[in-house]
């Protein structure tokens, strides 16, 4: 009796282990079928939407407009119904490649003269619509719980051991590491320092290694170290040989349609809603 | 173009020591996964494949929270020994580890399963010790499937780059390999060096794979 009540037992809990498998497989291929269509419909579905009524206007701009850019967007879109801004951020460098590959672009914002230059000297931007619509400064930071004696009083301090590592943009594609490499050179500093040099990929990653307290120092925009005011302390503000701002232009492969739509955001951008924007952020004036 | 030589020593150095980690470590835990049984064990084995599965980034994260001179790990290393992993090489090492240990846990795991517990009771029922179990039958039967998960750990250890970059950085001669080279000379727009890296890593790439197919099918002596 116990051996039939044994066998039976184990005969319905495999049954049961099987029916529960089998539903399972079925719930989980239905909730995959059910997925795949509603993100295929809801993808066709926003495109036909931005085709019949929404304009869309590509922005690449440089990391260290992150943030202000965010916020002047709502202001334009407001001013100019049935637009749609999409912005991609990246240092000033990587986004004249990516232009440079065809990236289909309406408006390019870098963080340097020297950037916009190469893109216009290669034909990418339309020169004539170029302007300036912001000014920065550099500044070197230091983490915030590090000991205030520790903090470097100038540029010559930074050679000390105890600044073992520093963060800089990286020169070859970012600007803000272009100025660093500019200012350091003329002080004569740049030999010494560069061996402690911790390449960063965008004026941001350098402000986030500084937060993180994984360097001793780091040489970022004044805007960018204002984002984390307990994390980063500004230690010194660099007087750079070349002063940092910033250019906007038309991306010369933009689509027809929207080049006109792209020359108001250009407008807009110099315009006072705009500026003030940029200067609660603490940009200067180009 | 110098640069891309050092690139590339410090590629193999980085995936030597990762693969060398994960010799030790996926065969270990591997084998422990294969013979113990206990309540939980399905939740263990997918907690220790997810590095396989979870964006680079994630891990890349996690590793900076963890190891970061803030993070509790981190935190203790420099106290104690003065030690700031972050930006160091032996930070990639760590990251490549993480990254390939599932494709050598898995392959040993499923090795040693393959292993028939007859011939290790029969071993035993010899006198022979438990480690000598361990490396004279149980090891000896399911070395060929631990190479290929080897081969395999160190091909994804050469590529690894997301969480690498993300707790070693980009320093060149230190900590820069060559998908981390690669990247940078594309953003900077130097195509000849990026066209040159390329080159170089997809040559290393191929001489793996031509290595592991000369190693894994049939050349291993079976013993049956």
């Amino acid at each position: 009796m116990r051996h039939i009540y044994l066998f039976t037992s184990q005969f319905a809990s495999r049954r049961v282990a099987s029916a529960v498998f089998r539903f399972l497989a079925k719930t989980l291929a239905m909730a995959f079928a059910a997925s795949l269509s509603l993100g295929l419909g809801l993808g066709l579905a926003a495109q036909a939407a931005q085709a019949t009524q929404t304009a869309v206007l590509t922005v690449s701009a440089a990391s260290s407009l992150t943030n202000a850019l965010k916020d002047v967007a709502p202001l334009f879109e407001a001013a100019h119904p049935g637009t749609r801004l999409q912005f991609n951020f990246a240092a000033s460098g990587a986004l004249l490649q990516q232009i440079d590959k065809g990236a289909p672009v309406d408006v390019f914002a870098s963080a340097d003269q020297d950037t916009m230059d190469q893109a216009q000297a290669r034909g990418l931007v339309r020169a004539a619509q170029r302007r300036n619509f912001a000014s920065n400064r550099l500044v070197v930071v230091v983490p915030s719980g590090s000991a205030s004696a520790k903090a470097p009083r100038a540029l010559l301090d930074l050679t000390e051991a105890r600044f073992q590592r520093i963060a800089i943009g990286l020169p070859a594609s970012v600007p803000v590491g272009r100025y660093t490499q500019g200012v350091l050179e003329a002080a004569g500093l740049w030999a010494a320092i560069k061996p402690k040099m911790i390449g960063a990929h965008n004026a941001r990653q350098a402000l986030d290694y500084v937060a993180r307290g994984e360097v001793d120092a780091g040489f970022v925009y004044a805007t960018d170290a204002a984002l984390m005011p307990g994390r980063v302390t500004v230690a010194l503000t660099v007087v750079t040989a070349k002063p940092i701002v910033y250019p906007v232009a038309l991306v010369a492969a933009s689509a027809s349609a929207n080049a006109a739509l792209a020359q108001r955001f250009v407008d807009f951008l110099g315009a006072a809603d705009a500026q003030a924007v940029l200067a609660r952020h603490g940009f200067g004036k180009p | 173009m110098e640069g891309a030589w050092v690139a590339l020593a410090l590629t193999l150095k980085v995936a030597g020591w990762a693969t060398f980690l994960n010799l030790f470590l996926g065969v270990g835990i591997g084998f422990a996964m294969a013979r113990w049984r206990f309540p939980g064990r399905d939740l263990v084995d997918a907690a220790l494949t997810l590095p396989m599965v979870m964006p680079p980034t994630v891990l890349g994260y996690y590793l900076l929270v963890l190891l970061g001179s803030q993070g509790p790990l981190g935190a203790w290393l420099l106290q104690h020994f003065g030690i700031r992993l972050i930006f160091t090489w032996q930070a990639a090492v760590i990251a490549a580890t993480v990254v390939s240990f599932p494709l050598v846990f898995k392959a040993a795991r499923a090795a040693f399963e393959t292993v028939d517990p007859q011939l290790e009771d029969a071993a035993r029922s010899l006198g022979v010790s438990d480690t000598a179990v361990f490396f004279r039958v149980s090891l000896l039967l399911a070395w060929r499937g631990i190479l290929a998960g080897l081969l395999l750990s160190f091909a994804r250890a050469l590529g690894e780059f997301g969480a690498t970059l993300m707790v070693a950085g980009s320093i060149p001669g230190k900590t820069q390999t060559l998908s981390i080279a690669v990247y940078e000379a594309v953003q900077a727009g130097q195509d000849d060096t990026a066209n040159f890296l390329v080159l170089i890593t997809s040559i290393t790439c191929i001489a793996v794979l031509l290595a592991a197919g000369r190693l894994v099918p049939g050349r291993v002596p079976q013993r049956q």
